[in-house]
């Protein structure tokens, strides 16, 4: 990356936060506009497409039926996994996940879980045997900054659009059936990204402010307004009030976010 | 796999192994532990029992890795696969992968890295026995190899955990609390910047008790900050002694 434009680039975002504004014009915790186009995909189980400002994420599940953890005799499985797909940017290269798709398949699956999303017991039909296991893939699409959000929020609206196969056991074999039920959910995490920039916190970083930005902090937010699920990212670091400070924030966002998707 | 245990913390505050929700388990740190790196450190945090290298400054290779403003940081949490009850594969998993990264970045920030332009060093982490709350233990202890190789570093990087078992916010967990409590927060800190260098969550916090785990993490960084620059002084002042 030529790091030149960066740094030019950077004293003007940051001349622009210090007056609380950004290059979109957006204030400094404002989101960029959300588009969610649920099952677009009809041979998965559940699929949704999400928009956030030019950031495209499409996430499809599929759910097959699999073993509970020796752990967990009890609950179904919860997989996800994300791609960083070629033709979402120029950085991004073919070949097995990187620690970036790692780290962004293991946060949005962090704030699924951890906020027990979806009802997991309910996925067991044998317990210790056999259950369903839920696969959840993120596909970046288009990166315009913020796929830890646009991702989450995806994955969240695909699994809010996933059916589940009945079935039935006949002489202690799984039969499944041709009719569905909607995928047991009962929380609806969100997810609330902040880039510090020159020592501001700014939502919802576009991809001009992440190559300038010090330190990314993530917050999962549940239903009750909790906090389920922190990643802070960057070789940056924030101090102890602005941690507080972005745990309000967040708070507040995921209550807006979650009346605008009526989650 | 272990039963839960009726309770975590019983009505007097005390935990399973006898701690106060406020304490820190028994911690030792050694500083140049190994011959061929060139900085090192041995952590023992409880059950933890981990081993961190640092090999540089030095050529970066592949070459292409080099950063022309830079010095380049690579890092690899690992886990031997006797480390935990059932046998991990030696090959790194996607958790490994996300922990090496986070380690990475927390580290970062207190190297001049500014100082090496083109030049790499590699941290490299072997986790022995693990009982909790390893990669704060891991930052600690990588820290000070750090140190130890005489990287230059604005501060010290101090790790700890917090987090809340039966309703109760608690200090540095070990593997039981983590794996059947409600909330696990790792929080790594340069105290004399009160700069925040990681921090991860998993569970279940309101507002106000996330507010009281940063700041329990926080003062528990303070606390494994002053073991740190006991252990380094210890080993100096050793070397001094044997060359007067």
């Amino acid at each position: 990356m030529s790091s030149l434009i960066t740094r030019v680039r950077q004293k003007q975002i940051a001349q622009l936060i210090a007056k609380g504004k950004r290059l979109d014009d957006r204030s400094l915790t404002d989101y960029r506009e959300i588009n969610v186009e649920q099952g677009i995909i009809e041979k998965a189980e559940g699929s949704a497409r999400i928009l956030l400002g030019k950031t495209e994420v499409l996430v499809g599940t599929k759910i097959e039926l699999g073993e509970p953890f020796s752990d967990t005799p009890n609950e179904g499985v919860l997989t996800v996994n994300a791609e960083l797909v070629p033709l979402a940017s120029s950085t991004f290269e073919p070949g097995p996940p990187d620690e970036n798709s790692i780290e962004l398949s293991r946060v949005v699956d962090r704030g699924i879980r951890e906020s027990k999303a979806i009802d997991v017991e309910k996925l067991c039909i044998e317990p210790g045997k056999k259950t369903f296991v839920v696969f959840v893939d993120v596909y970046v699409l288009n990166h315009d900054g913020n796929l830890i959000d646009a991702s989450a929020l995806a994955a969240m609206s695909a699994l809010l659009n996933t059916k589940m196969p009945n079935y039935e056991i006949e002489n202690g074999e799984v039969k499944i059936k041709p009719e569905y039920t909607p995928l047991p959910i009962r929380n609806h995490p969100i997810t609330v990204t902040f880039a510090k920039i020159n020592g501001n916190l700014v939502v919802d970083p576009g991809l001009e402010e992440e190559q300038v930005m010090d330190a990314r902090l993530s917050m999962a937010i549940d239903d009750d307004g909790n906090i389920c699920a922190i990643q802070k990212g960057c070789s940056g670091s924030v101090t102890a009030n602005q941690i507080l400070e972005a745990a309000k924030i967040a708070g507040e966002k995921a209550k807006e976010i979650r009346k605008k998707l009526k989650w | 796999m272990s039963q839960k245990p009726e309770k975590l913390i019983d009505k007097k505050g005390t935990r399973l192994d006898g701690r106060k929700p406020d304490e820190l388990r028994s911690i030792k740190i050694e500083v140049g532990v190994l011959s061929n790196a060139d900085g090192s450190a041995y952590i023992e945090q409880g059950r933890n029992k981990i081993l961190a290298a640092v090999f540089g400054p030095r050529e970066m290779h592949p070459k292409h890795l080099a950063l022309p403003e830079r010095m380049a940081v690579r890092c690899r949490y690992h886990m031997a696969p006797f480390s935990v009850q059932e046998r991990k594969s030696p090959a790194p998993s996607r958790r490994e992968v996300e922990l090496s990264k986070v380690i990475r970045e927390a580290l970062e920030p207190s190297i001049f890295l500014e100082y090496y332009p083109r030049i790499g060093i590699d941290i490299f982490i072997e986790v022995l026995q693990a009982d909790g709350s390893t990669r704060c233990a891991s930052i600690t202890a990588a820290s000070v190899a750090l140190a130890d190789a005489g990287i230059p570093m604005r501060d010290l990087v101090s790790a700890c955990s917090a987090g809340k078992i039966d309703g109760t916010i608690i200090l540095d967990l070990m593997d039981t609390e983590d794996k059947m409590g409600e909330a696990d927060l790792p929080l790594a800190l340069m105290p004399n910047f009160n700069a925040v260098t990681l921090l991860q969550m998993d569970g279940n916090l309101t507002q106000e008790e996330f507010e009281k785990a940063v700041s329990l993490a926080t003062e528990g960084c303070k606390k494994i900050y002053a073991l740190q620059k006991e252990a380094l002084k210890a080993k100096y002042v050793n070397v001094k002694e044997a060359d007067e």
